[in-house]
């Protein structure tokens, strides 16, 4: 394993230090563990907390701060926060006008945060959640676990950031973050593993010539390998499964091409050219195009794409100003 | 009879056996998982071993309690919250005891496999933890029911749950992230299973040490 550590145990805590001291003005790491917040505290909206797993970076505790997050989680690289944590999250950014959780979709996730919710309710808290599930490789089912929450999740952060800061209610709020799950469909893929620091070797192995389709965010296997095809070929696979779950013909959407972490930006922006041409010619009107490191894989080479169905009040939310490490508008 | 002393002497050899067989549950879990079961496994049980000591005179259903808000605490993923509510249930029923029955002990492994499917809205044939449990909680309490000791019974109980690791090879995740990979979990040992397995085994070594 090749990693700029100092020591496997320290990675997410130095991790998130180092995220604070890049914005100190506007971000304070709480004593009791690796959960970030606002520097100043919004009363009078309703707090947004998220978080997860580390290893995504800047996701989540990138994306805090004026018209998204008010706090953010992290538990060790791809586990869930403990509930303990996520509670003294919520207590902290916790306004009279209530909290909303935005959970991806993971047992693990949405365990530990209905645990720290259900400790928030005991102790008079205003509090809901909503769970992401954009992933469309991995067939829903009722008797599942269900879709995966990935990339789209950003999509929600963004929008219900914005509604909150505009001063919506608590169900407001969590109305428009679960109209964008509704709307968000997302697939990735990747070329290579990633390495979790305390694991010391890649979750997987590829071989050279061979590509995982329908890859999680923590390098969970896909729907399928396949023979490595050309960027165009992998981007238009991809697409079919997204334009094929939900009807996004004649409508307007966001697009965010996702890199996994190891994708150099230039095969992100030539996944995008052709992404562009395809969805025009399919009749899909691009709103905006975010094309970046969002929602990453540690060290993954691979890249997801995220549709986003849009509406007046979804586009107005979108075009809302943020300030944030990772987003700014 | 089990005391007090017993089950923190079980919980002590359980968080070593975890350290042990760390690498080989991490492993399990590379092939159907996110690889981290055994790694978040072992950092919880480390922090129970440290624990351990202000439990000492405590009655089992303290004892209980404790371990599983360091597990809850400790551990994350979901792990963390399936094997702290087992810890929590079996403790509320043992609440205030210094020593268990065989009958009271059964009736505390109820009660942790119903808060492991209560967390985890999951049932048998899921490939999860239940696939040891719920099989083991059958053949120990069979096995008090007709008159066996306590050692006898939960051997019968390890033997179900081991049956029941062999038995998570043969069928889908429709739980957890190894169900994301549907039919491609087939031939996969489930690593929650697994650990579930352990634990047993461990109890059942440590009785045996008389």
């Amino acid at each position: 394993m090749k990693k700029l550590i100092n020591s496997v145990e320290t990675v997410e805590e130095q991790m998130i230090l180092g995220l604070v001291k890049s914005a100190p003005k506007k971000l304070r790491k709480l004593e009791c563990g690796n959960v970030v917040v606002r520097a100043e505290k919004k009363e009078n909206k309703v707090a947004l907390v998220s978080g997860g797993g580390s290893g995504h970076e800047p996701s989540h505790g990138g994306f805090i701060g004026k018209g998204m997050l008010d706090c953010a989680v992290a538990g060790a690289v791809f586990t869930s926060p403990t509930p303990d944590k996520i509670f003294e999250g919520i207590q902290a950014v916790a306004t009279e006008a209530g909290v909303l959780c935005i959970v991806k979709n993971y047992t693990g996730d949405v365990m530990n945060f209905e645990m720290a919710i259900d400790n928030a309710v005991d102790n008079e808290l205003k509090i809901d959640y909503v769970v992401v599930n954009d992933d469309v490789a991995v067939k829903d089912s009722l008797y599942t676990t269900g879709r995966r929450g990935v990339a789209g999740t950003v999509l929600v952060h963004k929008i219900a950031g914005a509604k909150a800061e505009e001063g919506a209610s608590l169900a407001e709020v969590k109305a428009v973050a679960e109209k964008v799950i509704a709307n968000v469909r997302t697939m990735g893929m990747a070329i290579s593993p990633c390495t979790v620091p305390a694991a010391g070797k890649p979750g997987f192995e590829l071989p050279e010539d061979e590509m995982e389709i329908g890859i999680g965010i923590h390098g969970e296997p896909g729907t399928h390998r396949a023979k490595i095809a050309s960027a165009d070929e992998v981007a238009k696979t991809l697409l079919d499964k997204i334009l094929a779950d939900i009807d996004y013909k004649n409508q307007e959407v966001v697009v965010l091409v996702n890199g996994m972490g190891a994708t150099p930006l230039m095969e992100l922006y030539i996944i995008n050219n052709f992404v562009q041409d395809y969805l025009a010619a399919a009749g899909v009107k691009v709103y905006d195009t975010m094309v970046g490191n969002y929602m990453t894989s540690i060290e993954m080479a691979g890249f997801s794409l995220t549709l986003l169905r849009l509406d007046d009040e979804l586009k107005k939310l979108y075009d809302a100003p943020a300030d944030t490490p990772a987003l700014k508008r | 009879m089990i005391d007090a002393k017993k089950i923190l002497e079980i919980i002590s050899a359980i968080a070593k056996k975890i350290e042990a067989e760390k690498n080989f549950l991490t492993q399990l879990d590379n092939e159907i998982g996110d690889g981290d079961h055994g790694i978040n496994l072992a950092r919880g049980f480390k922090s129970v071993e440290e624990k351990l000591p202000s439990l000492a005179d405590k009655d089992i259903g303290a004892i209980f309690k404790g371990v599983s808000m360091q597990l809850v605490s400790t551990v994350g993923g979901a792990s963390g919250p399936l094997y702290g509510t087992a810890f929590m249930k079996a403790g509320n029923v043992c609440k205030g005891k210094m020593e268990l029955t065989a009958e009271e002990f059964v009736a505390a492994i109820e009660a942790a496999v119903n808060g492991v499917k209560m967390r985890g809205k999951a049932v048998e044939g899921e490939k999860t933890m239940l696939d040891a449990l719920c099989p083991a909680y059958k053949a120990i309490k069979a096995g008090i029911d007709c008159g066996k000791n306590l050692i006898d019974a939960l051997n019968d109980g390890v033997d179900a749950a081991a049956a029941g690791v062999e038995y998570t090879k043969t069928i889908i995740a429709t739980k957890g992230r190894a169900s994301y990979l549907g039919e491609r979990s087939i031939g996969h040992q489930d690593p929650g299973a697994t650990s579930s397995l352990f634990m047993l085994q461990t109890a059942l070594e440590v009785l045996r040490r008389e």
